[in-house]
């Protein structure tokens, strides 16, 4: 609906007609106008509310200068139920934007703004018509949920009908990011977009190397249409049977290197399930699958592992699919490990979500819906088999070849998993972006059909990379420092999975996101995010050296519930004093510390020794100074000057942030990317920094 | 310790700890195997408590600070008095005469004498009346714990109670007993004399009923966790049903809701409150001590912490010996043990969990006093009583457990580097998503502590770092001033320094008023939801209420008969003095001649007097008829039973009579009818007989 915007009044009114709100043509103008005037600057409003809606200006206005925002909906004596509590609601006015749903609370003394994008709504549903007002329940997809309750049936109708088409596009031209405009030279969002260069990635690795090559096979997509034009097979693999293999392997996808472990050559490869049938077999496949053993000569054998049940698998067969038979390939040694498909997994967080939403739920309840839901066992499946896959190239020196059914779900999963366990770049901020634009965005994990950013299939979505980004989290659950980022990292990253802001997620594949322009007209996720790097690091992070492969324990009780995503919004579930929050202050203070410091010792004429005092708290504090030299701060691995903290609108940002609950990260960094021109400059030694790191 | 043996041809001795440690010991040797098994059984089970370690021990440090002497009851009395002069000191239990379980010295109310105290004694369970527990210095409420009141099944009522628990109102509030009991626990615990305050006698007061489990259901719940933590399957189901299904996060849910409950009532309610349970030295205990650390922020100290334990646990009564025997591993079932304790400890680290800067001690800290609980060389949680440990001499013949801790060197490995005093209530959250299993103790030995361990170093460095930082500024600052001012130099240099350190301060003071205003926010939220709950549950009371009334009608019959004639007393009282009054008045009037007014008054006074007499004789007669009514029914309801029963039996008895009979008739019947059979085989046999011999005799005639 908000590509009303060149449409005009005319057509604004028509499509109004259509929207079967009985209203007479009259009617309409006035509604027009109405909002005419409200996106000129909010100016009826603000004379009814100067103070509250001064925020509002400033939120909106920028980010959608008048000319721009055509289509508006206002409605007033809108109250926001809280989801757990039976306490008094707050009272306020409901905004619809071009891309959000904004509710100003007028009720409470502390201006309090609740921003949900249109792309975040799962669903949205009338419940039953109530003494209270028509009320409007939201479903997001990052686990947001509001109740809203609207005072006249028909506001709510227009309301909910509104939001139906706002959240469900259906031309791809209808994403946030294809109107997404942060005022950014086209220069730097190319730089942006090259942020991240893969083949950097394959150096680190050592690769090109005698065994291994990156070869343009497929650069016109002939090979498979849903991978990269460039890919990585081993050196032996000829044409011929790269092209022979992909006639043998479901879409044409073919194995490739995935990862490989420079320590002792054992490589991780992925691919899709064979066409095999119950007894055909492909010579080239089978060649194939002999050049990646021959590429790890310190091993004799190589495991084949099907992610799928062995159930699913064999299930395959009738359709012409299935999985290699031992016999068959040289070597190798096949093994199941039973991640469940798409579907289970849709509904386990289906069961996850409602256990979330009970109201005032028995610890028994809580307990027995989240074994019902079984998602902690689909997690800890995801784990075990990444988990087998790090101790097999480490411990067993053996390459494995993982695939499931199109080796895009399940597998993407397994191997980037299993990557991040073994190397501790990936366990970066850059390695992480890489780890994804590798292994989910550049090999067709279907992003856009799992994530429902259009008007699609329902069947297709599932929480894949939901499980991925948990995965993580529980791994750092059990390795506090060795992550380089924290939980808001992620939690940020799953949010732009689905906010469409960016282009990085859309589409299913290269190829889709080439034709859909995604890289001259949107921009990329990671600049932004790196800007925003001091509050997303992990204060205890000991350093890129410090750990190397992690060994997780996989018992079940070692993985948590994660309330920090799934309740994310309940915030009177979470602790009250938040140790991160307070540690990344005591981050930024000491920066400011060491600049006074300085300052001070330069002040001081005679420095020779130690000040008398100071050398009496030198001694006290001496032994924890002493064991971990003051050098081996997280700080320093930061690689950052001290000047971009300092020149104080990220602690200013930070403030915002604080005190505006459930605050759209967008529109913050709107605004922040308006206000700041330098950031581009930041972003830039960002990824001059970032390079030397690959080496 | 508890140890159990396993023989194969190498000896193995399994050892499983009290702190839920499992050791294996591999010795060469049965013989020796076998000597060292029963060497370990034998002195992991002493029966006598002077054999104990604590009596052995003898300490390697100097003692800095005597920890029996560090928690005075006169000592803290002395902070109470500072504030408020509304109690006083008791010593009535000196010689442990009056309350076995109880210290020497308590605090009650001042205006309530010790003969009081002495009859209150005797109407609650074991003796203990109720005491000041905690005084909540910001509205000068109180919670106050007792036992549960002896009221058994005929409603005794002990005046002198009702004048103690009154006594801690305020003029006009009303006050709330929290009993730890469901209402069904306490209503069949009438049955074996004890009971619950009834509305009728403690009309200031409102009773909430909070269930929290004791004893052996909480013993199983913690064996069958520790069982689902040792399980090394790798079945996720598996874990987490046998996670729920030992109830252990229920009943953490349930004492910290009801310890909240009670905070809150105190706090938000401005009411204050009494607690009990059955003994009042359990749950009771859960819920004071627990709603004292969210109130106070002194009880989130390392002191101020064992200050409470010392006061709400030791000298308190909690049976230390009996619960805390075995530990989870114990073979035979042990009637007393129970984790009542433990359970305590978990309240407490999940409540530092969600609170992570506002305790001065960190979750070791908590450990520590777990394991000490269970085994120590120290005597401080020795015997189950004040009483108990006075006997046993233990100041004199053990060593304090505080005397230990409250060494600077080993105080420091139990304070959270986090902490920042702050002196807000804190509400915890208590939604299962809030709640989580306490891996330092349950998990501690099933999984390694390394990365954990590192990055809690990591946390205590940048803290340290920055303090130190800190430090060095400000005294480079001091410095540059000095030698300023020394030299003489221009004060708008000084007036820059002191810009800047102001700035300093500035940013640090808005920083802390950040994070107090978004703890206070937070708590705002929580407090709201809080109240929320306390709606809940008190819907859920007046539920329970609504069938405690239809459950006590009976009595609340008598009640309101009582009220009635109250009110037609008053009005009868009233009705006879307007009478007086007119006949008065019209007297005086008749008398004005003859002058004899005083006496008449005095014969009507007497009149009046005589009539109120009557007037209460009769209700009196009244109430006890009612009351014999009552018991009348009561028994005639009894009779009815029992008569019923009888009639019961006797039908049952006749039945069964009737069943022998018919039994027997059919017995008699099958008898005859085989009688009659065998009659009949015989004679078919005859007649066989006969007919072969008549064959016999044909075949001899025919031959």
């Amino acid at each position: 609906m908000w590509a009303l915007q060149s449409k005009g009044k005319n057509s604004w009114i028509e499509e109004r007609k259509q929207l079967g709100r009985a209203l007479s043509h009259k009617q309409c103008h006035v509604q027009y106008n109405h909002h005419l005037e409200f996106s000129r600057g909010c100016q009826r409003l603000t004379n009814h509310r100067p103070r509250q809606l001064a925020r509002l200006q400033r939120s909106v206005l920028p980010a959608y200068p008048s000319e721009r925002v055509e289509y508006t909906q206002l409605v007033e004596n809108v109250k926001l139920l809280d989801r757990y509590t039976n306490r008094r609601a707050a009272s306020g006015t409901l905004y619809l934007t071009a891309t959000h749903l904004i509710y100003v609370d007028a009720s409470a003394e502390v201006r309090k703004e609740t921003w949900i994008l249109h792309h975040h709504i799962a669903t949205v549903e009338k419940l039953p018509l109530t003494t209270a007002g028509c009320p409007l329940l939201i479903h997001c997809k990052n686990f947001h949920v509001a109740h809203f309750v609207i005072g006249q049936e028909r506001d709510c109708h227009e309301v909910y009908t509104s939001l139906l088409k706002l959240s469900q596009p259906v031309k791809p031209e209808e994403l946030y990011a294809f109107s997404y405009n942060p005022k950014m030279s086209k220069d730097n969002r190319e730089i942006g977009w090259k942020l991240i260069d893969l083949k950097v990635d394959y150096q680190r690795m050592g690769i090109p190397n005698d065994y291994w090559e990156i070869t343009d096979l497929n650069k016109d997509y002939e090979v498979c249409s849903t991978y990269p034009p460039e890919i990585v097979v081993p050196r032996a693999a000829s044409k011929a049977t790269v092209i022979g293999s992909s006639r043998f392997r479901s879409r044409g996808r073919i194995p490739v290197l995935s990862y490989l472990y420079k320590e002792n050559n054992a490589a991780i490869c992925r691919c899709s399930q064979p066409l095999s049938g119950f007894s055909a077999r492909c010579l080239e496949d089978e060649q194939m699958l002999q050049a990646i053993r021959e590429a790890n000569p310190g091993s004799p054998f190589m495991y084949v592992v099907d992610t799928r049940p062995k159930l699913n698998a064999m299930a395959n067969r009738a359709a012409g699919k299935g999985y290699e038979n031992e016999d068959n390939y040289d070597n190798i040694r096949f093994k199941f490990i039973g991640i469940e498909n798409i579907h289970v997994m849709r509904n386990s967080l289906q069961k996850l979500l409602e256990v979330c939403e009970t109201k005032s739920p028995s610890m028994s309840d809580f307990l027995t819906g989240l074994e019902n839901s079984g998602w902690l066992r689909h997690i800890k499946a995801v784990m075990d088999a990444s988990v087998f896959l790090a101790k097999a190239v480490k411990d067993e020196k053996a390459s494995v070849l993982v695939h499931c059914s199109d080796g895009w779900d399940r597998t993407a999963q397994v191997c980037s998993l299993a990557s991040l366990l073994l190397d501790p770049f990936y366990r970066t901020f850059k390695g992480f972006m890489v780890l994804i634009e590798k292994e989910w965005i550049a090999m067709g994990h279907k992003f856009s059909h799992r994530c429902g950013h259009l008007d699609g299939d329902p069947k297709e979505v599932s929480p894949v990379f939901t499980q991925f980004i948990e995965c993580v989290w529980q791994l750092m659950q059990q390795f506090p420092c060795t992550f380089e980022f924290n939980e808001h990292f992620l939690l940020e990253i799953h949010d732009h999975v689905y906010s469409c802001q960016f282009g990085n997620f859309l589409g299913t594949c290269h190829k889709e996101r080439e034709d859909l322009k995604i890289f001259e007209k949107t921009h990329s996720l990671w600049p932004f995010l790196l800007q925003k790097k001091q509050e997303l690091r992990n204060p205890l992070y000991r350093g890129f050296t410090a750990y190397k492969e992690l060994q997780p324990n996989t018992l079940p009780f070692s993985f948590q519930f994660w309330c920090g995503m799934y309740n994310r919004f309940d915030k009177g579930m979470h602790p009250k004093q938040c140790v991160l929050d307070h540690l990344l202050s005591c981050m930024n203070q000491k920066i400011k510390l060491e600049d006074n410091a300085s300052e001070l010792e330069n002040k001081l004429p005679f420095l020779d020794g130690p000040l008398p005092s100071e050398a009496c708290y030198l001694s006290k504090v001496g032994c924890a100074a002493s064991k971990t030299s003051m050098l081996n701060t997280p700080q320093d691995y930061q690689g950052e000057p001290p000047a971009v903290l300092s020149n104080g609108i990220s602690v200013g940002d930070a403030n915002v942030t604080s005190d505006v609950e459930q605050k759209n990260k967008e529109n913050l960094a709107n605004r922040r990317d308006l206000h700041r021109n330098d950031s581009v400059d930041v972003l830039n030694s960002e990824a001059k920094d970032g390079k030397p790191q690959h080496h | 310790m508890s140890c159990s043996r396993f023989l194969g041809s190498v000896g193995t001795i399994i050892i499983k700890c009290k702190d839920l440690r499992i050791i294996q010991l591999d010795i060469p040797g049965m013989e020796e195997c076998l000597n060292i098994a029963s060497s370990i059984e034998a002195l992991s089970t002493l029966d006598s408590v002077t054999l104990m370690y604590p009596f052995f021990y003898r300490p390697m440090f100097e003692i800095v600070e005597d920890g029996w002497s560090a928690f005075l009851p006169e000592k803290e009395f002395e902070v109470l008095s500072s504030v408020t002069d509304e109690w006083r000191l008791s010593y009535i239990n000196k010689d442990f005469s009056i309350c076995p379980s109880y210290p020497p010295v308590v605090i009650v109310p001042r205006s309530i004498d010790d003969e009081t105290l002495q009859k209150v004694a005797v109407y609650r369970h074991g003796g203990r009346f109720p005491v000041l527990s905690y005084y909540h210095k910001k509205n000068g409420m109180v919670m106050m714990r007792s036992s549960q009141p002896l009221t058994g099944t005929n409603g005794r009522r002990c005046k002198e109670d009702e004048k103690l628990v009154n006594a801690t109102l305020r003029p006009g509030k009303r006050g709330y007993i929290i009993d730890t009991r469901s209402l069904n626990a306490a209503q069949q615990a009438r049955a074996k004399g004890g009971g619950f305050e009834q509305e009728v006698y403690y009309p200031q007061w409102r009773r909430i009923h909070r269930c929290i489990e004791r004893f052996n259901i909480l013993q199983e719940s913690l064996i069958k966790l520790v069982e689902a933590c040792n399980d090394q399957s790798h079945n996720m189901d598996r874990w987490l049903s046998k996670l729920e299904a030992s109830n252990w996060m229920t009943y953490i849910k349930e004492i910290l809701t009801a310890a909240c409950l009670a905070a809150q009532c105190i706090d938000r309610e401005g009411a204050s409150v009494l607690v009990h349970g059955t003994e009042g030295t359990d749950s009771t205990l859960q819920v004071t001590s627990l709603a004292q650390i969210i109130l106070d922020p002194d009880c989130r100290t390392i002191q101020g912490f064992e200050s409470l334990l010392v006061r709400e646990w030791l000298q308190a009564g909690h049976p230390f010996q009996q619960r805390c025997a075995q530990s989870a591993y114990s073979n035979s079932k042990q009637k007393f043990e129970a984790p009542v304790f433990l359970l305590f400890l978990d309240c407490v680290w999940q409540i530092l969990h969600q609170f992570p800067c506002s305790f001065e001690f960190n979750e070791h800290f908590l450990v520590t006093l777990f394991e000490h609980a269970y085994a120590s060389q120290f005597g401080t949680f020795l015997g189950n009583n004040e009483n108990e440990r006075s006997k046993l001499k233990l100041q004199q013949k053990t060593m304090s457990l505080w005397s230990w801790v409250n060494q600077p060197e080993e105080l420091k490995n139990f304070q959270n580097p986090l902490f920042e005093a702050n002196s807000l209530v804190i509400w915890p959250s208590v939604a299962p998503q809030s709640l989580q299993l306490w891996e330092g103790v349950f998990l501690r030995w099933n999984r390694p502590s390394r990365f954990l361990d590192e990055a809690e170093e990591e946390m205590r460095r940048i803290i340290d770092y920055n303090r130190f930082l800190l430090d060095k500024v400000n005294s480079m600052r001091k410095q540059i001033m000095q030698t300023e001012t020394e030299d003489g130099m221009d004060r708008m240099q000084e007036v820059q320094e002191e810009q800047e350190e102001q700035e300093v301060q500035k940013v640090q003071e808005v920083q802390e008023m950040q994070e107090v205003q978004e703890v206070q926010e937070m708590q705002e939220v929580q407090e709201m939801q809080e109240v929320q709950e306390m709606q809940k549950v008190q819907e859920v009371q007046e539920v329970q209420e609504v069938q405690e009334v239809q459950e006590v009608q009976e009595m609340q019959k008598v009640q309101e008969v009582q009220e009635v004639q109250e009110v037609q007393e008053v009005q009868e009282v009233q009705k006879v003095q307007e009478v007086q009054k007119v006949q008065e008045v019209q007297e005086v009037q008749k008398v004005q001649e003859v002058q004899k007014v005083q006496e008449v008054q005095e014969v009507q006074e007497m009149q009046e007097v005589q009539e109120m007499q009557k007037v209460q004789e009769i209700q009196e007669v009244q109430e006890m008829q009612e009351v014999q009514k009552v018991q009348e029914m009561q028994k005639v309801q009894e009779i009815q039973e029992v008569q019923e029963i009888q009639e019961v039996q006797e039908i049952q008895e006749v039945q069964k009579v009737q069943e022998m009979q018919k039994v027997q008739e059919m017995q008699k019947v099958q008898e005859i009818q085989e009688v009659q059979k065998v009659q009949e085989v015989q004679k078919v046999q005859e007649m066989q007989e006969v007919q072969e011999i008549q064959e016999v005799q044909k075949v001899q005639e025919n031959p």
